[in-house]
């Protein structure tokens, strides 16, 4: 999937007006992810270009962030949290459970591509724990019923969509 | 009921709005210092107040504020650390969708005091929700003269914006913040130079936490004795957003006074523990902080206290751990989290935590032999040559978990099995 035009002329626009352009790497990053899924080698190339940076110093902000792929992943995003008091609620059974209903292993992504299953540390809702992230909204706390409606609702969504 | 101070506006669904925060009296500590009070006589009532910053460290806010000169160079920067990424923390996200204005009239005051000209809200991916609230409210306080280039017509200037992070732990150190704030690779910086002197873009800037904030302006309307007169102990100051989470009924967010007793957290706010489950130690302030014991059980949170009696309040985010759980396997959960934050910038942590990993997983698994704890402890010592702070927070866990539960690690070795049945928790 290439880059859309228009989202490159709204970001040179905004690079442009920014006293430091370079603050924006990781606003752009998102922006390009929210737009094609993941952050290919094209797309790092294309922000390197526009912020007028290295294309290595661009990777090397890409491969730190959690929350910014570099490899392709599926159209929902599974971010399990694996931090302690979501261990102590259950995560191992949850995780378990959740690679059996996909058929795949922790970083995995389905083969319809509907869904990667990645870990996470603690997601700041210990109190609803265990919880997860499924494209920016919070799931808790789980059992694994409410994972079988979620994963299903997901689905449903997904073929509603493509309607 | 305990005063509610920055909870006082807080509703169950929904935020409170600019008109609600204003009727409650919100906004009038901004005008009554615009009109009435020097920057500095805002930083002495800080100072006075006792104020310590509540992100982990427990700095003092007036000495912070002090270090920026009168004569430093502009622009000068504020930023509010909305990261949050400590395990067992959540307080920050539940004050922003709370009363987000009193975060953005907190801003302000901080700002005055130290003639800062830019405000940034650092927050973590998790907060988007937090994030556009944040951003409508601050377009709104803007439309209603709060910020910008004439502040209610007083001639200071100021403007704030969010910050969006990519999520990753070492973002909430205050000095990788401002790396990742220049679009850098978010590595610690070592002062000197401070950060007053020298921090956002080489420019005079001080980062403070949320909750921190939040408090200012009920200081600025109440005075610093009003402040002090809050906590129950004495020599602390102000309430405290205690979280509670793991082995207890009501998991949550609870102000309370500062310095209230451990037992009451549990019992009497956090609805006591699971029946059946019965208290064998806890993490008071988030991953990085040394476990407590039933010793303990009736310690007064606040931060003198537990600093006395080896201790760190951190965040305040309490962790309850049943006898029914093995705290090896609590460890290795917690040195996974290190192990897979860690920046990877100096040694001590980059190749100690998998290391330390490694041998924690080893005795978990009932493959520990006795000379491994001698190098654990080691280990943990090594953590403290670290470049930053980090690692020693990772340290605390795994020290404590030996100098308390040796018994426990030693069952391990020599029953050559976890004693409690495997590493899985439910
Ligand atoms: C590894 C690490 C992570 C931290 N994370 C946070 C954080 O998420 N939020 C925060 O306010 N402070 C965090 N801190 C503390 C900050 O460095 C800094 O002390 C704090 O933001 C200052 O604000 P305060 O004085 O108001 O607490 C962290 C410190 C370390 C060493
Ligand atoms: S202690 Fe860890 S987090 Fe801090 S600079 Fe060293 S590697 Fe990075
Ligand atoms: S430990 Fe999972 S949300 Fe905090």
């Amino acid at each position: 999937m290439s880059i859309p035009e228009t989202l490159k002329t709204e970001w040179k626009c905004r690079i442009q007006q920014s006293d430091h352009p370079r603050e924006l790497v990781v606003d752009v990053l998102l922006a390009i992810q929210g737009q094609i899924g993941y952050v290919d080698d094209q797309a790092l190339r294309e922000a390197a270009d526009w912020l007028q940076v290295d294309p290595l110093e661009i990777e090397e902000i890409a491969t730190f962030y959690t929350f910014i792929y570099r490899e392709p992943v599926g159209r929902y995003v599974i971010h399990l949290c694996d931090s302690v008091i979501c261990w102590l609620g259950g995560y191992d059974a949850l995780r378990n459970h959740l690679c059996r209903k996909l058929g795949i292993a922790l970083g995995g992504t389905t083969a319809d591509g509907l869904f990667t299953l990645l870990p996470v540390c603690c997601i700041g809702y210990c109190d609803r724990s265990p919880a997860m992230l499924i494209n920016g909204k919070v799931y808790g706390p789980l059992t694994e019923e409410t994972l079988d409606r979620i994963l299903s609702e997901l689905r449903v969504a997904a073929s509603d969509k493509e309607l | 009921m305990v005063p509610q101070v920055l909870f006082q506006n807080r509703k169950p669904d929904r935020i409170t709005t600019l008109a609600e925060y204003q009727a409650g009296g919100g906004y009038s500590a901004l005008s009554q210092v615009l009109t009435r009070q020097d920057p500095k006589g805002l930083q002495t009532l800080i100072d006075e107040a006792l104020l310590l910053g509540r992100g982990g460290a427990a700095f003092p806010m007036g000495r912070k504020l002090a270090t920026v000169a009168d004569d430093a160079p502009h622009p000068r920067y504020l930023v509010c650390n909305a990261d949050e990424m400590e395990p067992g923390t959540f307080k920050d996200r539940v004050l922003i969708h709370a009363d987000p204005h009193q975060l953005i009239e907190g801003m302000l005051l901080a700002a005055y005091a130290i003639g800062a000209d830019k405000g940034l809200i650092f927050i973590r991916p998790e907060y988007e929700g937090a994030a556009r609230i944040l951003e409508r409210e601050i377009g709104l306080a803007r439309e209603a003269g709060f910020l910008g280039a004439n502040i209610l017509g007083s001639g200071v200037a100021f403007d704030m914006v969010v910050h969006r992070s990519g999520g990753r732990y070492i973002c909430g150190e205050a000095t990788a913040q401002l790396n990742a704030l220049e679009g850098k690779r978010p590595n610690p910086r070592k002062p000197p130079p401070y950060p007053t002197e020298k921090g956002l873009w080489g420019m005079p800037t001080v980062t403070q936490n949320v909750e921190t904030l939040c408090c200012l302006p009920h200081i600025v309307n109440n005075g610093a004795d009003w402040f002090k007169s809050l906590a129950l102990t004495s020599g602390a100051a102000g309430t405290k957003i205690y979280q509670i989470s793991g082995k207890v009924n009501r998991p949550g967010c609870y102000e309370l006074p500062m310095g209230i007793k451990l037992s009451r957290i549990i019992e009497e706010y956090a609805g006591g523990m699971p029946a059946g489950s019965t208290f064998k130690a806890c993490l008071p302030g988030g991953a990085s902080t040394r476990f407590m014991t039933k010793d303990h059980y009736d310690i007064e949170m606040d931060i003198d206290t537990l600093r006395n009696a080896g201790h760190r309040l951190g965040t305040a985010a309490i962790m309850v751990f049943d006898d029914k759980t093995c705290l090896v396997a609590a460890t290795v959960n917690l040195i996974t989290f290190f192990a897979r934050e860690s920046c990877g910038w100096c040694t001590p942590c980059r190749e100690g935590l998998p290391y330390i990993l490694d041998i924690l997983q080893r005795i978990e698994n009932g493959q520990g032999q006795e000379r491994h704890i001698g190098m654990l402890e080691s280990m943990a010592r090594h953590l403290w040559k670290a470049y930053c702070a980090f690692a020693p927070g990772a340290a605390s866990p795994l020290e404590s978990l030996l100098t308390y539960f040796g018994d426990e690690v030693r069952a391990h070795i020599t029953e050559k099995k976890c004693p409690f049945g495997g590493r899985e928790a439910t």
